[in-house]
């Protein structure tokens, strides 16, 4: 089973095991960040072989916003009896009770209600000290600058200007009370890497990733998918069915669907060594505005 | 030292891709690290196309040619003030190799975050602009990288268009550089001429320098020779993690920090001495028969064996070093400078323990390697100090393992990084120190006394009245037939603590002598009253975790305005006209106390008053 992994993919991977063990034995409440994309299978199947023969010494949490596609769902219960693991699910009942939604409340309030804030509401709740993320550097340009053990105040704000500096192996994981930290185990981890890993060690995905005819209707420059029937067609635009996949995964009236025929790991990989746009270039919360996504971190973002 | 490494071939690397290079980028302000790195993320085709149409859409509103500087800066700030504020990792691949880049910033209050580059890099590129040529950030980041064990570097000549690609511009700035690094412990040298602007000898091997036989940069970094000599160094395995899922299974989880290790390999915990045989490992999640340095394991063994987080695990021929006492340069994070004697949160591998540095021995001049005296480390200073740790650990050289002899030091009150450290050598093996045992212990000598010894901590700003309610708590015990004695700031001043002043620095050494004679006192049976401003946090804790069961914080509450007014001293009064310095509540802080067993507010109460609510505290405890 090792002998597919390239040596780099080995020295990614037991990084990530030596940042996920450190957790495990630093916090008191650790929770595991699930948003059931191909990131999160990844620090899943990570955090599987970290603890292996046991379980995982903490919960997986996903804030459902009640707009991810109905596959997505379906993968995330599956996943969960599959691999003996606990779930947790939050939702802001707040924002469900004000009818905040991806198409009458604007994606920067949609995003802030639904997922910074439900974020919060779900750590405090569960009084956890640190959470577990997908998040890799490579994605997006303020994320690059993130520590892989993230430090936030009582009030989950992230101040990129004072962090803590990672040296070595050495992560710094002091808290006073109400503190807390989001940790990144694939920090260093890019694109590339998470599929070749995913091909390489048989991880089960969203099969929203491959390629498929789907019904989508082209809005604002992106292909979005008729996942169900809340989403209306406007005047004058049409459904149709077409050859599509996703590169990421979000809620669905905010994710844009690619023209593809990748219709297996292979078709991806060959797709990705070719590709030349960035990966969350279809992610339609990432360009709110200029510098958006460093702004919503500070908020509590993960 | 001959290590086994007969069976230890990595069965990972039989089907070798491209391995990772992690490297770093440094020089100052305007060299062009960004650019740099931007042009080789461009000739390596490296940049999404939408990223490139978003830089040429902004460089057009801006009516200026296209800036791949700004593919690697990204926070607001600092693109509005053209610095890059912190460290920017960055992944990219040539045909061959993996890279992960490190840009580190040049402006001089950020070195720190260079340090923090340096620390995870096995390759360094500085960088020099060919018209001004070396130049103090230069040297200074030479010595970082030498000091944090980055053992390869590139010496990246830049701007070499602006001065017409001279050949003897370029090899004079590269005489100057080793002539200077010749001492600093590198592996490997290079020095490339380059434009990192026009892409010169970085992926095409320029026309302009004809003159030049060496290798482009991406050349270098392709095949610079990183072979892992972690795998022949002596075994080392911190201890994360303890698993326990059922009974039959007991595994200890860690990351080889040196060496190999395979299934009927002797192992031993260092410290314990306690030895057993592997029995089986666990690695990637699966069962295997070997492991080596860098991977992540779970190991059981073959007869259950002590231990836990914090240990360490080595072969039994190779042992680290156990020690509580250690020689070490540290580089110095945080604005409030080091003190001597202030206990600091240590963290060495998975071990954390309290620490304290006992002498500053130098500080490094990083601009010429000199050691220079210092009574003080500043932030971005190196030090060469000697630290008493309150545990031994298990430690190594950093000049033998980067991992197994590296620390941070952690502040205990704000909890930030504040120091980061590299072990030189060993001052004391914890196994020279035997406590002698004597016949007549702390019990007996508390039996005779027929009460129970304790430690009253007052603290509190000057004139807060401490002395007063600590003589008569005095009085008032000695009538009950109490054994007491009241260590008193003042008194000890003009004695033990004579060569003292009101430095922060000598304030920490008078709380930790203090506190090691109340320890004993306590030893002793005696009911010991310490009646000290103590102004920092930091010290008091650390008499407390000194003292331990013993010790009760009080804290003589009295607002800052009635200690001045009652001014007993006439301190204030010479400390507000500037005549004393370091004055506690003048321009010195006093840190409140958190949690103190007793507070006294003096201004509520008359002092044998408050008096007797400490002696009702004591016989509650039950002390007497």
């Amino acid at each position: 089973m090792r002998s597919k992994l390239t040596p780099r993919l080995v020295q990614l991977e037991a990084e990530s095991i030596f940042i996920l063990r450190e957790v495990a034995a630093e916090f008191a409440r650790p929770v595991m960040l699930y948003s059931i994309g191909k990131d999160s299978s990844v620090i899943l199947h990570l955090a599987m072989k970290a603890f292996y023969p046991a379980k995982p010494p903490f919960p997986l949490m996903h804030i459902d916003t009640t707009w991810k596609f109905r596959e997505m769902i379906s993968f995330r219960d599956e996943t969960a009896k599959r691999l003996g693991v606990e779930l947790l699910v939050h939702t802001n009942l707040d924002g469900i009770r004000d009818n905040i939604n991806p198409f009458d409340s604007g994606s920067s309030a949609y995003t802030r209600v639904m997922k910074t804030e439900a974020l919060k509401q779900a750590l405090e709740a569960g009084g956890y000290d640190a959470a577990i993320g997908g998040a890799r550097r490579d994605e997006e340009k303020s994320r690059a600058k993130e520590r892989v053990f993230s430090f936030r105040s009582s009030r989950h704000g992230w101040d990129p200007k004072n962090q803590r500096p990672e040296l070595w192996n050495l992560y710094n994981c002091q808290l006073a009370a109400g503190e807390s930290m989001r940790v990144f185990p694939i920090s260093n981890w890019t694109e590339l890497d998470v599929w070749q890993y995913i091909h390489a060690e048989d991880i089960p995905v969203v099969p929203l990733y491959f390629a498929k005819e789907r019904p989508v209707v082209e809005r604002g420059g992106a292909l979005l998918m008729l996942d169900d029937e809340r989403m209306k067609l406007l005047p004058g635009e049409t459904a149709q069915n077409r050859l599509v996949r996703f590169r990421t995964l979000g809620c669905y009236p905010l994710t844009g669907a690619v023209e593809s025929g990748a219709a297996n790991l292979d078709d991806i990989l060959a797709e990705l060594t070719e590709a030349r746009t960035s990966e969350r270039v279809s992610r339609m919360i990432d360009h709110d505005e200029k510098a958006s996504m460093e702004r919503k971190k500070r908020e509590g973002y993960f | 030292m001959e290590m086994v490494r007969a069976t230890s071939a990595k069965p990972s690397t039989a089907d070798a891709g491209p391995g990772l290079l992690r490297f770093l980028t440094c020089g100052s302000v305007d060299d062009g690290k960004s650019t740099l790195i931007g042009r080789l993320l461009y000739d390596l085709e490296q940049v999404p196309t939408d990223q490139l149409a978003s830089l040429q859409k902004e460089a057009k509103a801006a009516g200026k040619d296209i800036d791949l500087a700004f593919l690697l800066d990204g926070l607001e700030a600092e693109q509005e003030q053209g610095i890059t504020i912190d460290v920017a990792y960055r992944y990219f691949r040539s045909p061959k190799r993996s890279f992960i880049v490190a840009d580190a910033p040049g402006h001089e209050q950020y070195t720190r975050k260079m340090a923090t580059g340096a620390s995870v890099s096995d390759l360094a590129i500085l960088l020099v602009d060919a018209r001004k040529g070396l130049l103090t950030q230069t040297r200074r980041h030479a010595l970082i990288v030498s000091h944090f064990g980055t053992r390869h570097v590139v010496l990246a000549v830049n701007k070499l268009d602006l001065v017409d690609y001279s050949q003897e511009v370029f090899e004079r700035i590269e005489r100057e550089f080793r002539e200077f690094a010749r001492d600093l412990g590198f592996r490997s040298i290079v020095a490339i001429p380059v434009s990192a602007l026009k892409g010169d000898n970085l992926v095409q091997r320029s026309a302009a320098t004809s003159w030049y036989n060496g290798p482009t940069l991406i050349g270098h970094l392709d095949t610079v020779d990183i072979e892992s000599e972690r795998d022949a160094l002596p075994f080392r395995m911190p201890v994360q993690w303890v698993s326990r899922p059922n009974l039959d299974f007991r595994g200890l989880a860690g990351t080889l920090r040196g060496g190999t290790l395979k299934v009927g390999d002797p192992v031993m915990v260092a410290g314990s001495g306690k030895s057993t045989i592997v029995a089986r490992i666990i690695s990637g999640g699966a069962d295997t028969n070997a492991v080596t340095a860098g991977d992540a394991a779970m190991i059981s063994f073959r007869d259950e064996i002590d231990a836990s987080r914090g240990d360490v695990l080595c072969h039994p021929q190779t042992a680290p070093n156990v020690a509580d006492q250690v020689a070490a340069h540290v580089l110095w994070l945080s604005d409030a400078p080091m003190i001597p004697g202030r206990s600091y949160l240590l963290k060495c591998g998975s071990r954390k323990v309290p620490a304290e540095v006992t002498a500053l021995k130098h500080r490094i001049d990083v601009n010429s390697g000199a050691h220079i005296a210092a009574t003080a480390l500043n932030s971005n200073e190196i030090g060469f100090v000697n630290l008493a740790l309150t545990a031994p650990i298990a430690i190594d050289a950093f000049a033998e393992n980067r991992d197994t002899g590296s620390f941070i030091l952690i502040d205990r009150m704000t909890n930030a990084t504040i120091g980061a450290g590299m072990i030189s050598f060993v001052l004391r093996r914890a196994s020279n120190i035997h406590p002698q045992k004597l016949e007549v212990d702390r019990a007996a000598r508390s039996a005779l006394k027929r009460h129970k010894p304790a430690v009253l901590w007052f603290t509190g700003l000057s004139g807060a009245g401490k002395s007063t309610i600590a003589s008569h708590v005095e009085r008032k015990l000695s009538e009950a037939g109490v054994h007491t004695y009241v260590l008193d700031g003042d008194n000890l001043r003009g004695g033990l603590n004579h060569d003292l002043g009101f430095t922060e620095a000598d304030r920490v050494e008078n709380v930790r002598r203090t506190t090691e004679v109340a320890r004993l006192f306590a030893d002793a049976g005696i009911v010991v009253l310490v009646s000290l401003i103590s102004p920092y946090r930091a010290e008091r804790l650390a008499a407390r975790e000194r003292i331990k069961d013993d010790f009760f914080e009080v804290f003589v509450d009295t607002p800052i305005a009635l200690c001045k007014q009652r001014d007993p001293k006439g301190l204030y009064a010479k400390a507000e006209r500037g005549e004393i310095k370091n004055f506690t509540g003048i321009d010195a802080p006093y840190e409140t106390p958190e949690n103190p067993e007793l507070i006294l507010k003096t201004a509520e109460s008359d002092s044998e008053v408050l008096a007797d609510g400490v002696i009702a505290y004591l016989r509650k405890k039950n002390i007497f």
